[in-house]
């Protein structure tokens, strides 16, 4: 496989030159062993078009900056190999998200926004207390906490969304997947009945159609079909008995 | 420049890592306005990527019990060989347990202590107390006499970012992100806030303050192999050199981290060999107990490099088409216990390596990690020479880590430093109205729009900014990195400064127009050059060895001439750094033995 002749093709657009149409441009590279879209990208950049708009932060696939559709799924590039992609790959920005330029998509004022109208902070009426001790949890509640706070917030499931992609303000599985890491989270002092008030609605766990694209193409391996029915169980018992 | 894109708020942080948060919500908790700029969202930073864990004295599990401040103490003034500001590393280990505390309170899910007995991999078996159970959690770090490093599983970094975030989010506190600082506004005497170019559109616009926070972490990607990233080019530091005021902290002082992957240099945390994971060499052989009996893979961050390095040197590499490399081997830790604590590393393995950890071995070599330089500050975060000017986490020097940092005192001090300079700053936004001159302001984003005008009209210069690069990343890697010698820094000097100088004649391959890639490389080169060559030159003039620098040509520590720190300070139009020193404030253990990183090592 290695030593072939890649054809990139690439989304391109500048917002700051409307006069020039949004266009796919295509560009060859020599592949290389163990090749990474981060490396082909980066080469593309530093040796042929100096222009190319893309984001990468971590490129360990931790950072969830660098989600693009490769040949049509949302993905992190940093981790996709060339060696599992034909010898053509067409790679677009996410769909839903504002663009920047080029590959490259304004994720970070989505999820902010969806932070502020989902509240995702802990609530509670405690104060802290310097001098004390932490408040005990038991090791399996912190591992489930951990299992939904591995989100980075990448983008995937909200481009690969139906539901997203048809209405701009449905939370996406993201988003649900955050509910649930509060509702599972002790500390978390909000009642149901309250989180129903922003989550029970068609922007929220009933917007979604269950076509399950999300859990499909989590970078992260996230169980986000799992997290969906959690949250979708406590809201239709919260609307039923109030609670 | 237009008045009205002029943004005022009283406190202006640069970077919004767990450093740069921690500050700004100690003053928006106080009441002031606060605006955070970022290269990227702040959920992005490269705080996130820290993996392990975060030390505080809390004396949890049963490895750890009798733990206390103190002992954190010594371990962090011997992990930096006695180059650390003992004031700053006293007032750390104090706070550092109310920090972990506070952010379980803000929503981390540590990892929490499970009671009962259990093995640990060595053979030694331990039982953790049920008056225990619930507490945090804490497993073992390099160089430590107890185990006090708190996690959550192995995504320690990005629980705490979160957590921290969510709190900026809550306060309300303004985020520019896709923003970076170019300049500090400043008079020589006062900083009152920096000029920003968007990363969004490419039009730049001041920020003015009454307190500015430099919170970038570090120059990383300076280095042609570093773990850190794309994103860590050491612009905060950069900018502040560039004042001519404010000098840089003990820059030669370069940690490499044992454990980076090949080829792809992504960090695997220290957490492997922690939780009991072995170096072998290429004959299978776990030879870290042959140097180091004691600390074996544990010992602090620059000796285990040093002897992997010189057990690759002396033929026991294993080899590569990406040149030699050695194994960490954790699979006798189990699925289990991989597949939780050491779950980032799984996937990091089965994605950069195609390999699944629990069955195979990760080749791994010491690589560029961390920067224990930075801006120089007092123990309260204020820059040198500069009123209005703070600097906190891994951007400043208000020397927590000396020539050394132990692993886990990162993570503990960006969220330290928060509060500690926060309150300073907050107490400086209190007492001192906001106060610029128009005409300063109005000629500091002149000088900036000239560089960019002159970039983006390519009417002269011949250098490609990548090339450059490139060639400075090489010579670094190369020529100053674990093992150093006067003849490679000198070789490294020339050649850095002739690309200093080449890189004041950039000319840009495309149109440098909106938000442009290379325009804002072609930007920041310059400064990086300069802090490279305050590396080199810092490297040059320390005729000694202590912490992560190694002189092969003065192999010892020396404490009768260098109980010292290096100042670089760079004056207007120079092209070189002029080094001052300061004497390193010791209060209470005085120079003695490491217990570990016995000197020297014969080079062969």
């Amino acid at each position: 496989m290695a030593d072939r002749l890649l054809t990139l093709e690439i989304f391109r657009y500048n917002p700051l030159t409307p006069n020039i149409p949004p266009r796919m441009q295509a560009y060859q590279l020599r592949e290389t062993p163990g090749m990474s879209l981060f490396i082909a990208l980066n080469q593309l950049r530093e040796e042929q078009d100096p222009s190319l708009m893309f984001d990468f932060v971590c490129r360990a696939a931790v950072c969830g900056s660098c989600a693009m559709l490769i040949n049509g799924r949302p993905n992190l590039a940093c981790k996709t190999l060339t060696q599992d992609l034909p010898d053509k790959i067409t790679l677009m920005p996410l769909p839903v998200f504002r663009l920047v330029g080029d590959l490259s998509v304004d994720t970070g004022v989505w999820f902010r926004d969806l932070s502020l109208r989902t509240e995702s902070w802990i609530h509670t009426d405690k104060t802290f207390e310097a001098q004390g001790l932490e408040e005990r949890m038991d090791n399996p509640t912190a591992l489930s906490i951990y299992e939904a706070e591995r989100c980075i917030e990448c983008g995937c499931c909200i481009a690969a969304c139906a539901t997203a992609n048809m209405r701009a303000d449905f939370m996406g599985a993201a988003f649900l997947n955050r509910i649930a890491r509060f509702l599972i989270d002790p500390r978390d002092e909000r009642p149901a009945a309250q989180v129903f008030e922003v989550v029970g609605t068609d922007e929220g766990v009933f917007g979604c159609i269950g076509l399950m694209a999300c859990d499909d193409l989590c970078p992260m391996e996230i169980p986000l079909q799992g997290q969906l029915a959690f949250v979708r169980r406590k809201m239709a018992l919260a609307g039923l008995w109030g609670k | 420049m237009k008045w009205s894109d002029a943004h005022i708020t009283d406190v202006l942080v640069i970077g919004a890592g767990l450093a740069g948060e921690r500050v700004a919500i100690e003053a928006a908790q106080e009441g002031h306005q606060v605006t955070i700029l970022s290269l990227v969202p702040p959920r992005r930073s490269h705080s996130t990527a820290a993996q392990g864990g975060m030390q505080a004295s809390l004396g949890n599990v049963a490895m750890g019990y009798g733990d206390n401040p103190d002992i954190h103490f010594e371990d962090t003034v011997k992990g930096s060989d006695w180059g650390c500001d003992q004031e700053v590393a006293r007032m750390f280990v104090e706070l550092a347990p109310v920090a972990v505390r506070q952010m379980s309170y803000w929503g981390v899910p540590w990892s929490r202590v499970a009671p009962g007995k259990r093995t640990l991999p060595d053979g030694v078996e331990v039982e953790e107390l049920q008056e225990k159970a619930g507490l945090i959690a804490q497993r073992q770090f390099g160089g430590t006499a107890k185990w006090r490093t708190c996690f959550a599983a192995d995504g320690t970094g990005h629980v705490l970012q979160y957590a921290m975030d969510s709190v900026v989010v809550k306060l309300g506190v303004a985020v520019h992100d896709r923003t970076e600082a170019i300049s500090l506004i400043h008079d020589g005497e006062r900083c009152c806030g920096a000029v920003a170019v968007s990363l969004r559109d490419g039009t730049l616009r001041p920020y003015l303050a009454k307190a500015t926070v430099i919170a970038t972490g570090g120059y990383g990607r300076i280095y042609g192999a570093s773990t850190n990233a794309v994103i860590n080019e050491g612009t905060g530091m950069a900018i502040a050199l560039d004042t001519g005021a404010v000098p840089l902290g003990n820059m030669e002082a370069v940690q490499f981290h044992p454990t980076g992957i090949v080829p792809a240099n992504i960090l695997v945390t220290e957490g492997c060999r922690g939780d009991g994971g072995y170096l072998l060499d290429k004959n299978l052989h776990r030879f870290m107990p042959d140097y180091e009996p004691v600390k074996k893979e544990v010992a602090s961050r620059d000796v285990v490099s040093r002897w992997m390095v010189h057990h690759m040197r002396r033929g026991f590499g294993v080899d590569s088409p990406y040149g030699p490399h050695l194994w960490l081997d954790i699979r006798h830790l189990g699925e289990e216990h991989i597949c939780t604590n050491l779950r980032e590393v799984h996937t990091i393995c089965e994605n950069f390596l195609g390999i699944d950890c629990v069955s195979a071995l990760i080749p791994v070599r010491p690589t560029q990690h961390y920067s224990m330089g930075g801006v120089r500050t007092n123990k309260h975060g204020h820059a040198y020479h500069l009123a209005g000017l703070f600097a906190a986490g891994e951007a400043a020097c208000w020397d927590l880590h000396g020539l050394n940092r132990l692993g886990g005192n990162s993570l503990a001090e960006t969220i330290v430093a928060g509060m500690v300079v926060g309150e300073r700053v907050t107490a400086f936004v209190r007492e001192h109205p906001l106060h610029f001159s128009f005409s300063l302001v109005a000629e500091a984003v002149r000088v900036q729009q000239a560089r960019l005008d002159d970039l983006r009209s390519r009417s002269r210069g011949s250098e490609d900014v990548y090339q450059l690069r490139k060639a400075m990343e090489e010579t670094l890697l190369e020529k100053v990195g674990i093992f150093r010698t006067g003849e490679a820094l000198g070789e490294a000097l020339l050649t850095l400064t002739e690309l200093y100088r080449r890189s004041q004649n950039l000319r840009l391959r495309s149109s440098g127009l909106g938000p442009n890639p290379e325009l804002f490389a072609a930007l920041r080169l310059p400064g990086m050059l300069r802090l490279a060559l305050c590396i080199v030159h810092g490297a040059l003039a320390r005729t000694e060895s202590r912490g992560s620098h190694y002189r092969e040509d003065f192999p010892h520590r020396d404490d009768e001439n260098w109980l010292k720190r290096t100042l670089a300070y760079w004056p207007e139009g120079a092209e070189a750094p002029r080094l001052e020193y300061e004497d390193v404030k010791i209060t209470e253990l005085p120079p003695g033995d490491r217990g570990y990183g016995g000197m020297p090592i014969s080079g062969d």
